[in-house]
């Protein structure tokens, strides 16, 4: 069943193109598409995984053709994960958006052509196939984040476009200053091909920079960021939340691989200025990041910034190039999709309910919505590096690979960065728990608290959001409730970040065998 | 100088439209010259890849029976028809957006849309 891994990026396009064919004979088919696409996508991933956990690394050939001459497939434990992470969070998504919105065909076109991308650049073993599912992964998300209301969503994805655009173009530049170089594009191939050619050689050098600066630019490292706050802010909430959990991590996954599978630590050890340079860059991004997050009044900007520093803390893992930090990096890379995921989902849902999503806003939200409340409070902590969630495996893994790689500054920085990430979240959970709400609506807020209850009350039937909302605006509360499934998905994204967070020894043990080749 | 001129007039083009191109995606404050900046940037790149499949006297790698030619690669060819590709697809997406954003604010000039937002 190795088909699976190509399936996975082969399917989702397939699904993609339905909506658009017959979206003018059926109007709503494309939720149902998508559902089932999100779902096939996750039985493949599934398959994969399990291929993978019993058999360890395997490759597929596209088309039969033989590497390096044609492209190859890899999955191995660390690409099996994301790919299933990738599943999950598209099966999150398309449930939230049935009522979140947005509505219309080409939405769910996009999202799977997005899932297409982002699978691709998971699985494949080959620079230039890297190049063109980072483009489809581009496209689609500049798309999507232009589905948004009105013209700012249209202006902050041109400024997306061309930012991002010259990133991936970086990236293939360093690409063809590779194959100059070595003449091949396969991965395994690169890595031995480098090493006769020599990693001192300026193409080589040159190479390295660019596609590390290229890929920066897509993983949103300070101060390549400028198109991420706005691209966050402007996108529909289940946008939001998509391309915050997926599309930087795949940047940041090539980013490993380029490292590890292409250049190799054999590269780190005859030219350590190269990572070197990329820790620093990579440290200032988690400080300004942080600072920058503390700075924002609007949330969604808020967590935007705080994705600049945490991609900062996963770069840097990355770059300290020994296999504790390594792990650490890829431990905060999922953990930071789960836990990111679920509170911009978080954000939209109690923005809902507390008529604007600035921090003021969210004053007293905790009676309101108490259920949600506690689920964002939770993964909040959870990013923080509260133990035992995952956010604290991440960055115990990265900060004692730094002291054991003698980096005393990255791990100065993982601290005060945890420090300043609890300053933005414990402002925001601060307000929602020991503040009462906002003046106008004060005399409601008993009322709105019974409706609270009469929302959880009704959580046991199955079509409870038609009674919620009928008490809520008995209540004189104009705001929204909180749809079921978006309860549904931020509980649990706050359960599985403090759930994989206990098994987070396992999950280091199936990246094991992947970085055990590399080190 | 005018050696490297004769010898790798290729690889300047390639530097002269990168350098262009960038200049062109900073500089304007028009979002259309924005977008032909952006092209020109990646043309420059594709026609680095191109000329670094050339080999002098090379013939075209199409096998006619007898061999033992010089043949020049393929591969740079195929992955810039690749490039190519998604150069105009991202282009297409730009001058959408772009058309949105006309529709919106009746300009295309980056400063005049940043003085209308301030003013909303």
């Amino acid at each position: 069943m190795t088909d699976a891994i190509a399936l996975l990026v082969a399917v989702p396009i397939v699904f993609a193109l339905f909506p658009i064919a017959f979206g003018g004979r059926w109007e709503h088919m494309g939720w149902g598409t998508a559902a089932l696409g999100a779902l096939v996508h996750l039985g493949l991933s599934l398959t994969v995984a399990a291929t993978v956990l019993s058999g360890g690394r395997f490759t597929y050939a596209v088309g039969g053709y033989t590497p390096p001459f044609g492209i190859e497939l890899v999955g191995d434990g660390v690409s099996a994960v994301l790919v299933v992470l990738t599943s999950l969070v598209t099966v999150a998504v398309v449930a939230y958006a049935r009522r979140a919105g947005p509505h219309s065909n080409t939405f769910y076109s996009e999202l799977l052509v997005l899932t297409a991308g982002i699978s691709g650049v998971f699985v494949t073993g080959d620079v230039f196939n890297l190049y063109v599912f980072i483009e489809i992964t581009g496209l689609a998300t500049y798309a999507l984040v232009a589905t948004g209301r009105g013209p700012a969503a249209a202006l902050a994805s041109l400024k997306y476009l061309l930012v991002g655009t010259v990133g991936a173009s970086l990236y293939l530049l360093g690409v063809g200053y590779l194959y100059v170089a070595t003449g091949t594009l396969n991965m395994a191939d690169l890595a031995s091909q480098l090493s006769s050619v020599g990693y001192g050689s300026p193409l080589v050098l040159t190479g390295f920079g660019l596609i590390v600066v290229g890929l920066a630019v897509k993983a949103a490292l300070f101060p390549l960021h400028t198109w991420q706050p706005g691209a966050y802010a402007e996108s529909p909430d289940s946008v939001t939340a998509y391309i915050s959990a997926l599309v930087s991590t795949a940047a940041a996954y090539a980013l490993f691989r380029i490292i590890y599978a292409v250049f190799t630590p054999a590269f780190d050890a005859a030219v350590p200025f190269a990572l070197d340079a990329l820790v620093i860059l990579a440290s200032v991004s988690v400080v300004v990041g942080s600072v920058l997050a503390v700075l924002q009044s609007d949330l969604k900007r808020m967590l935007a910034y705080s994705s600049v520093a945490q991609f900062g803390l996963i770069v840097a893992g990355f770059a300290i190039a020994n296999a504790t930090a390594v792990t650490g990096g890829l431990v905060h890379l999922i953990g930071h999709a789960v836990m990111k995921a679920g509170l911009f989902v978080g954000v939209g849902a109690l923005a809902g309910v507390a008529g604007g999503r600035t921090v003021d806003d969210f004053a007293g939200l905790a009676e309101r919505a108490p259920l949600v409340s506690a689920a964002f409070a939770v993964l909040a902590f959870a990013l923080v590096g509260v133990p035992p969630a995952i956010g604290f495996a991440g960055k115990w893994h990265i900060v004692l690979g730094a002291v054991e790689g003698g980096r005393w500054g990255v791990a100065l920085v993982a601290v005060v960065s945890t420090l300043l990430t609890l300053a933005y979240f414990a402002r925001v959970v601060e307000r929602m728990y020991f503040r009462d709400a906002p003046a106008p609506a004060e005399e409601s807020v008993a009322a709105a608290a019974d409706g609270g209850d009469a929302e959880l009350a009704s959580d046991g039937g199955s079509d409870g959001d038609g009674d919620a909302s009928g008490a809520a605006s008995d209540a004189g509360a104009e705001p929204e409730t909180i749809s079921m499934t978006a309860r549904i998905i931020v509980v649990g994204a706050a359960v599985a970040a403090v759930g994989v967070g206990l098994v987070a020894t396992d999950l280091i043990a199936v990246f094991e065998p992947v970085l055990e080749v590399y080190f | 100088m005018i050696d490297l001129l004769a010898t790798h007039y290729n690889y300047l083009m390639f530097v002269a439209l990168v350098g262009l191109g960038l200049y062109g995606v900073t500089a304007s404050s028009n979002l259309v010259k924005k977008i032909i900046g952006l092209n020109i940037f990646q043309v420059g790149i594709f026609l680095f890849i191109v000329t670094s499949g050339y080999i002098d006297g090379g013939s075209p790698p199409v096998v006619h029976g007898h061999g033992a030619e010089t043949y020049v690669s393929p591969l740079p060819h195929v992955l810039i028809l690749t490039a190519i590709v998604v150069g105009v697809s991202l282009t297409a997406v730009a001058l959408a957006l772009v058309v949105r954003i006309y529709e919106a604010y009746g300009t295309l000039d980056e400063d005049t849309i940043r003085e209308v937002r301030l003013n909303d």
